[in-house]
Formats: C-alpha cells, sequence, structure tokens
C-alpha cells in the first residue's frame, strides 16, 4: 500500500481581489509534498495572482488583497511573523528571466550574500552546485564574473532558476517560465524540475498545456477566476467526470 | 511626366521648413555656448599674455587688485572659499537629497508623493537672492545665537544656504535615476525575501549608480556657480579659511562685486575675466563628467 504523500501547501477559501476587482473566488487545493503542481488556464484565469498570495507577494503589491487561507506544512502563511523568512522558504521563476543587473556569481549569491554569508569558499560552493542543478553550470563556468545580462534568454532563465535555488527553498513556483525560452533549453528546464521534485515541492503555472501533462503529477485547471478543476494530471486529460469547460480546454477547444 | 512620387505637396515643404527651423534652434545652443566662451576668453586675454604670472594667479592668498604701487592678482584665498562654502554645502545637501529621493521613489505613495515632488520643484524655483536674503536675516543672528560667534556671515551660513539651494535639483535628478530602475528587479529581490532596506541598498542604488553620481556633481556645479547667495551669506571677505566660522569670498562673488567698478581693459578686468575663465572651464567640466556618466548609464542599460 502506497503511503499518501503529506500536503506542502492546503489552500482554503481563497480569494484574490485588486481594488474591487475579484480576479480569484474561493479556491480550495491540495499541493501534496514533492510532487510537480501544475496549474493551467487562459489568460487573466488568475494564475500569477494565485502564486503571488502564496508567498505573500500581494503585500507588495498596492491594490491585492488576499482573503482566505494558504497553510505552509498546516501552518497559515499569515502567521510567519517574519514574512522574509517565508519568501526565503519559497523561491519564485517569473515569466520574463529578471537578471539583477550584477554578475552572475553575484545573482546566485544574491540571497545568501544578504542574509550574511560571506565565506567565499561556500559561497563558491554554493554557486557550482546551483549552476549545476539549473543545467546552466557547464556553459558559464569560465565566465562566472561577467553581467547575467550578457546570456542569452534561455541562459538567463536558468540563472533564476539557480538563483531561486541559493535558498534551498522547500516550494519552488515557476510562472509561464519557458515564454522566453526556445524548446531545446525547455526541455532540459522540464528534465531539472523532474529531479529537483526530489527534493522540493514544485508549483507550475504553464499555458502550455502539454507541459502540464509532461511534467505535473497534479493539475488544476483555473478559468476565470475559479478553480473548474484539480486532480492527477491524467484524470485531467481523460478522466470520464470532467467539466465540460476543462474538455474544451485540454483539446484546444479556446483560449 | 509628373508621377505621383515626384509630386512635392504641402506635408512635405512644412516638413523641410520644420526641420530647418528645429535645426537652427538646435545649433544655435551650440553657437550661444561657442560664442560666449569666446567673448570671455577675449576679455582675458589681454591679462593672461601680459599680467598673468600663473604661480601667483593660483597660489597666493592675497587678492589685491586695486592697489596703485603693488596690484596683487592671488586667487587662492577665493578658490579656498568657494572650495569650502561648496565642499560643506554637499556635505549638506548629499545626504538630504539622496535621502528625499530614496524616499519618493521607494516609499511616498500617491498624493504624498504628488505633493512632495511639487514642493521640491518650488524649492528649486527660489531665486536666489532670496536665498542670500534669507542667509542675512535669518542665518545670520541664529549662527550668532547659538555658536556665540561675533559674526554669522561665514563658510557655514552660506554653506547651508548653498546647499539648501543645490538640494532640490539633485534630489529631482537623483529621483529620476532611482525610478529608472525596473520595477521586476525590485520584484525579484523581493520574493527572495528582500527587506525594503536591502532591495534599496543592494538592488535599486547600485543600478542608479551613474544617475545619482551625476546628480551629485550637478550639485556641485550649481554650488560652483552660484553668486549672489553665497556673496551674501559668506561675509565676502578675503580669507583662507580655518574654521567654518571664518568668512570668505568666493571667486564668483568677487566678479559679480567688482567688476562694475572697474576699468574697461585694466588688468584688474582682465583678472576677472580670466578668474570667468576658470569658472568657465570648471563648470564645464562638472557637466561634462555628469553627461558622460548619465549617458554611460544607457549604454550599460541598453545592453539587458
Ligand atoms: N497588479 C494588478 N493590478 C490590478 N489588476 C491586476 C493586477 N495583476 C493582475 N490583475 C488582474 O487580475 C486578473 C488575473 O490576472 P493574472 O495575472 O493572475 O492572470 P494569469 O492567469 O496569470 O494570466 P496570464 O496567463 O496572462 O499570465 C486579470 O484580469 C488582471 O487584469
Ligand atoms: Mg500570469
Amino acid at each position: 500500500m502506497v503511503a499518501l504523500p503529506a500536503n506542502k501547501l492546503e489552500i482554503r477559501g481563497l480569494d484574490v481581489s485588486y481594488g474591487q476587482k475579484r480576479v480569484l473566488r474561493d479556491v480550495d487545493l491540495d499541493v501534496p509534498a514533492n510532487q510537480i503542481f501544475g496549474i493551467i488556464g487562459p489568460a487573466n484565469s488568475g494564475k500569477t495572482s494565485f502564486l503571488r498570495a502564496l508567498n505573500r507577494m500581494d503585500e507588495m503589491t498596492s491594490g491585492m488583497q488576499v482573503s482566505g487561507q494558504v497553510l505552509l506544512d498546516g501552518a497559515d502563511v499569515r502567521s510567519w511573523r517574519n514574512v522574509y523568512a517565508l519568501r526565503a522558504r519559497i523561491g519564485v521563476v517569473f515569466p520574463l528571466p529578471v537578471g539583477l543587473p550584477m554578475t552572475i556569481r553575484q545573482n546566485v549569491t544574491f540571497a545568501p550574500r544578504m542574509r550574511g554569508q560571506k565565506n567565499k569558499a561556500r559561497l563558491d560552493e554554493l554557486v557550482e552546485r546551483c549552476l549545476r542543478r539549473a543545467a546552466l553550470w557547464e556553459e558559464v563556468k569560465d565566465r562566472l564574473d561577467s553581467l547575467g545580462s550578457m546570456l542569452s534568454g534561455g541562459q538567463q532563465q536558468r540563472l533564476t532558476i539557480a538563483r531561486a535555488l541559493s535558498q534551498e527553498p522547500d516550494i519552488l513556483l515557476l510562472d509561464e517560465f519557458s515564454i522566453a525560452v526556445d524548446p531545446v533549453t525547455t526541455m532540459r528546464i522540464e528534465d531539472v524540475l523532474k529531479e529537483l521534485k526530489q527534493e522540493m515541492t514544485i508549483v507550475l503555472v504553464t499555458n502550455l498545456v502539454q507541459q502540464a501533462r509532461r511534467l505535473a503529477d497534479r493539475t488544476a485547471f483555473f478559468l476565470n477566476g475559479e478553480c473548474v478543476e484539480v486532480g492527477k494530471t491524467e484524470s485531467l486529460f481523460h478522466g470520464d467526470h470532467r467539466d465540460p469547460r476543462t474538455v474544451d480546454y485540454v483539446e484546444g477547444r479556446f483560449g | 511626366m509628373n508621377a505621383e512620387f515626384d509630386r512635392l505637396d504641402r506635408a512635405w515643404y512644412i516638413d523641410r521648413i520644420a526641420k530647418g527651423l528645429i535645426f537652427l534652434c538646435g545649433i544655435s545652443a551650440i553657437i550661444f555656448i561657442l560664442s560666449i566662451f569666446v567673448f570671455i576668453f577675449a576679455q582675458a586675454f589681454g591679462f593672461i599674455t601680459e599680467d598673468l604670472d600663473v604661480g601667483e594667479f593660483l597660489t597666493d592668498p592675497t587678492w589685491r587688485p586695486t592697489s596703485e604701487s603693488n596690484p596683487v592678482y592671488g586667487t587662492l584665498a577665493l578658490i579656498a572659499g568657494t572650495a569650502s562654502v561648496t565642499g560643506l554645502a554637499m556635505l549638506i545637501s548629499v545626504p538630504i537629497s539622496l535621502g528625499a529621493a530614496i524616499y519618493i521613489s521607494e516609499f511616498a505613495t500617491g498624493r504624498t508623493k504628488e505633493v512632495l515632488k511639487v514642493v521640491i520643484e518650488m524649492l528649486a524655483a527660489i531665486p536666489s537672492v532670496v536665498w542670500g536674503f534669507i542667509g542675512l536675516t535669518i542665518m545670520n543672528p541664529l549662527i550668532i545665537q547659538i555658536f556665540d560667534v561675533p559674526m554669522g556671515l561665514n563658510v557655514l551660513n552660506a554653506g547651508i544656504i548653498l546647499g539648501l539651494m543645490a538640494a532640490p535639483i539633485m534630489t529631482t535628478i537623483a529621483e529620476d535615476a532611482l525610478k529608472a530602475v525596473p520595477d521586476s528587479y525590485r520584484e525579484a529581490a523581493e520574493a527572495m525575501g528582500a527587506t525594503r532596506w536591502q532591495i534599496i541598498r543592494r538592488v535599486v542604488l547600485p543600478s542608479a549608480r551613474n544617475g545619482l553620481t551625476a546628480a551629485v556633481l550637478l550639485g556641485v556645479g550649481r554650488g560652483f556657480g552660484e553668486t549672489m547667495a553665497v556673496l551674501m551669506a559668506s561675509g565676502h571677505s578675503v580669507n583662507l579659511p580655518t574654521s567654518p566660522f571664518d568668512s570668505v569670498r568666493a571667486l564668483t562673488a568677487t566678479i559679480a562685486a567688482e567688476l562694475g567698478e572697474t576699468a574697461h581693459g585694466s588688468p584688474h578686468f582682465g583678472a576677472l575675466f580670466t578668474i570667468g575663465v576658470m569658472l568657465l572651464l570648471i563648470t564645464f567640466a562638472i557637466n561634462l563628467t555628469a553627461d558622460l556618466i548619465i549617458r554611460g548609464g544607457w549604454k550599460q542599460r541598453g545592453h539587458n
């Protein structure tokens, strides 16, 4: 008998609005630990807003309000007094690679340095480990001290993944990471993610239905601020009791 | 043959004329600068070639141009006057301006931000004679009272006044530089758990470094060239200052105060214009540096 994995995240009655506009309504779902959790849905369905609610990024977005519960290991993220420590446990990769205006090495060591790590040997070791895990090490090992912005788009996106890994997060949130990345690099990153899920929980927002199908253990389908369906990925694509909107979307009939 | 593509219509002519006029306006700025430079240099030319002793001019603290028997044209005290006042002004205004710029760009929102920006622009528009007046009538007795000194018109007074004068423009330019840092940088750092202060110190300030340096340099240039307020607040006495409570005389103020009483073409007249050339060259160098730094910043950003 297979033990059910513990839930890393439990979302209960999550509402998100910007000013008067509700963009996410009453979302309930569980994200099991050490899995890839896919979120698919057309534009404006609230996927990015969902991710922002997870690590309390709403607090830095003016006008964004979140209500309901986000439980991380059973405890509401809102109960964390130190939101910075919370965010350190949750790595984020944005749709367009945001290389900070510094060298490759400085990009990867940004967060550890910020937390006071000064030991050069440990930082060097960290740089190599994170870049290897992001499948970028071989390409940049000889130019770690050149500007991150000199890399190609796909390399920059892997750099942001390496950076997100630098704090050994429990959770990795990826928001349409492959938007600016070529198909070959996308495949490499997908392989990386499959490896990474042994160590962390991954929430993958994607507008490529097939990407969710390839990677995700479970998938949620968002539409116009509603979580229409959530379940094992295969059952979203082949299940018998699917919502007709889900069927339309995964079969490419709209969006 | 009168093909469609050969017909010159109204829009074509207007475009041509507008182009010409705009070109003239643009080029006129260069012509003005060049002719000012030529004019000032021409006035100073006689003095520079005949009477000027460069060593004395730059290193003698005695400025005695009106002596019949033994005129001395040493500008060291004047240079020291300008440098001490400008230096103190920068000491005061750089931190205030950067602080204000950071507050406006990173913390203030909505109404507060708008009101602050308007107020700062208004401050920048206060005429310098008004600042001089404040130095004379408010700062002077205040300094006498607080520090128990006989005279309140000195380096301290002029430095504070000049600092307050330079602050608005520095704040405005520094704020522009901070505003140019993409929000995505702030967001990425924040998502990694950076605090507000860490974002400012480790991401925003380093990215805006060029613009901030330029802001400071332009502030320095402003202080350097300021005349009226310094004339009124500094005490205007030739002195190598040893403390902030010494009165000094600035290069600019010397020209303003003496030029009217000088015989056209006399060595004194030429000496004042030589000071003018010096000021022109220095402010030119400062502004050029600031400009190059700003441009360098743009180029760098262009690579992203
Ligand atoms: N900062 C904001 N202020 C106001 N409204 C916002 C903001 N961010 C998002 N919205 C609105 O919230 C709704 C959901 O946006 P969200 O970015 O979550 O969608 P998404 O599913 O990620 O879309 P996409 O696939 O295009 O990235 C949209 O209608 C959008 O206009
Ligand atoms: Mg989105």
